[in-house]
């Protein structure tokens, strides 16, 4: 066993932790934080991402005892005071998720790379998010949340004035056109 | 899956984490950003007795100017590289072809000797240091010594890095003036390992290319210079015709795998395809 003190989303934690343990499994395990899931066994999705000293990580793919020390932000400690994040709130009104299993991810890495480009094209986007699988989305409208929380966080519309969630015309839909 | 356990040594010097690996017992792993150490002992391909995690050797981070040559600490990851702007104005290639390097989560944890030392056939960064003429500074229980790039990638996944030793630091020659650089790489868009790329160095003096330099990534167990391609640019013309001429050689004495994602002959098609554009994006054409 190894002792470690982490900050973690605000609170202080000393835990004694087997050197394998995975930062994911601590989180979720030790501390209860079970926002932050698990997707692959391969380092490829990044459902499991957060921020390590502000930084995104795939927490499956950093042990416990590297975080000695550090400031770790998950998906649970992103909102302010009941109010949801700018990139939380724009994942929900532009409908960026499906079965919401990539999300958490999803939005962890966006904050990080909103922190790098606070006005980033749809390519940039695209890029930035290139660690994260969905495999709902298509991601057309994960794009657009990302650019409608790039605006609201500049203080200004996103870049192309108009961004909305993506048209969509199956019949199966209907429910999803009502809550966009 | 999670790893089996291990013990673990957290050392904050280059000293103290060879007297760990010395003292680790039989199979002893350097754990640098962990990127593709934790997923193989993840999956348990590995199952290293003792862990020496070099995260807090503060020496091993950071890149410097030395003389003719920028010093780029083993331990400084991916993402402090593309930050620095001693390699973008010096070795502009390392910064391409590490912008290339999987995601940005994986770049902040990733290290640049760690890439170098596991040398995965389709990793970005050895083609780049063979192509750069890089030096490797490897210390060990008996000091330090030096190892030229040509020398460093022995074969598949294996470096000059013994046992008991570690990668402290890589020197790249600095290529200032009339070289310009290229990193071409081919890849399925949701992963980032590439099937094929070139890295390409050339320098050009009165319409001509005084001299090239061409790394291939992923066309043999270690990554190769393409020296029959080097050859026919040197003293060519810098023209389009004569640099899709010369880059015709690039697979020449080549011997890639076949796998999923390419048969060996696609593999040496693509070398050919991917040296044009790199040696002619490098000329400035
Ligand atoms: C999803 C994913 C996608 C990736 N895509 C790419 C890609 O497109 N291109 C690419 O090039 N790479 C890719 N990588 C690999 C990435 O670049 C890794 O960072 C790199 O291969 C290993 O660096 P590391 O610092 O994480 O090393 P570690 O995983 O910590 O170590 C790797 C190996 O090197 C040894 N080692 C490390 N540092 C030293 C040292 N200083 N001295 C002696 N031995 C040492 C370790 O013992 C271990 O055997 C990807 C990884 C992942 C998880
Ligand atoms: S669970 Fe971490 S990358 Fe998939
Ligand atoms: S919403 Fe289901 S995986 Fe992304």
């Amino acid at each position: 066993m190894t002792r470690i003190s982490v900050r973690v989303d605000g609170a202080s934690y000393q835990d004694d932790v087997e050197p394998r343990t995975l930062l994911v499994h601590y989180l979720r395990e030790q501390l209860g934080k079970v926002g932050t899931v698990v997707g692959c066994d391969t380092s490829n999705c990044g459902a499991c991402t957060v921020h390590l000293d502000g930084e995104a990580v795939k927490s499956c793919t950093v042990l416990a005892v590297q975080a000695d020390g550090a400031e770790v932000t998950t998906i649970e400690g992103v909102s302010r005071g009941g109010e949801l994040h700018p990139v939380q709130k724009a994942f929900h009104e532009m409908h960026g998720l499906q079965c919401g299993f990539c999300t958490p991810g999803m939005i962890m890495a966006s904050i990080d790379l909103l922190q790098d480009n606070p006005d980033p094209s749809d390519d940039e986007v695209r890029e930035g998010i290139e660690g994260n699988l969905c495999r709902c989305t298509g991601y057309q409208n994960i794009v657009r949340a990302v650019q409608l929380a790039a605006g609201e966080m500049r203080g200004a519309p996103a870049s192309d004035g108009h961004v909305a969630p993506a048209v969509v015309d199956t019949a199966a839909a209907p429910h999803v056109v009502g809550q966009a | 899956m999670i790893p089996a356990p291990f013990e673990y040594a957290r050392p904050t010097t280059v000293d103290e984490a060879l007297q760990a690996i010395a003292a680790g017992g039989e199979d002893v792993k350097v754990l640098a950003g962990g990127q593709s150490l934790i997923p193989v002992m993840r999956l348990r391909l590995a199952a290293p007795e003792t862990v020496v995690d070099l995260g807090r050797v503060a020496e091993l981070r950071g890149v410097r100017e030395d003389g003719d040559a920028l010093v780029i600490g083993a331990m400084t990851t991916h993402s402090d590289v593309l930050a620095d702007p001693l390699i973008q104005q010096h070795a502009p290639l390392i910064a391409q072809a590490t912008e290339t390097v999987a995601d940005r989560q994986v770049r902040h944890r990733g290290t640049f000797g760690g890439a170098l030392v596991h040398a995965d056939p389709a990793g970005d960064l050895p083609a780049v240091a063979l192509a750069l003429d890089a030096e490797f500074v490897i210390a060990g229980p008996e000091g330090r010594r030096t190892v030229p790039a040509r020398d460093f990638f022995v074969d598949y996944l294996t470096t000059a890095v013994g046992e008991g030793e570690l990668l402290v630091e890589v020197r790249v020659p600095k290529l200032d003036g009339q070289w310009g650089m290229r990193y071409e790489k081919f890849n399925r868009v949701a992963q980032a390992w590439s099937i094929v790329a070139v890295a390409a160095a050339v320098r050009r003096e009165n319409g001509h290319i005084a001299e090239a330099r061409v790394g291939l990534t992923n066309m043999g167990p270690t990554p190769l210079r393409a020296g029959a391609v080097e050859a026919a640019l040197s003293g060519a013309e810098a023209t389009p015709e004569a640099i899709a001429a010369a880059a015709a050689h690039a697979a020449e004495g080549t011997e890639p795998s076949s796998d999923l994602n390419a048969q060996a002959d696609y593999r040496q098609h693509l070398a050919t395809v991917l040296t044009r554009r790199a040696v002619t994006a490098a000329a400035g054409l």
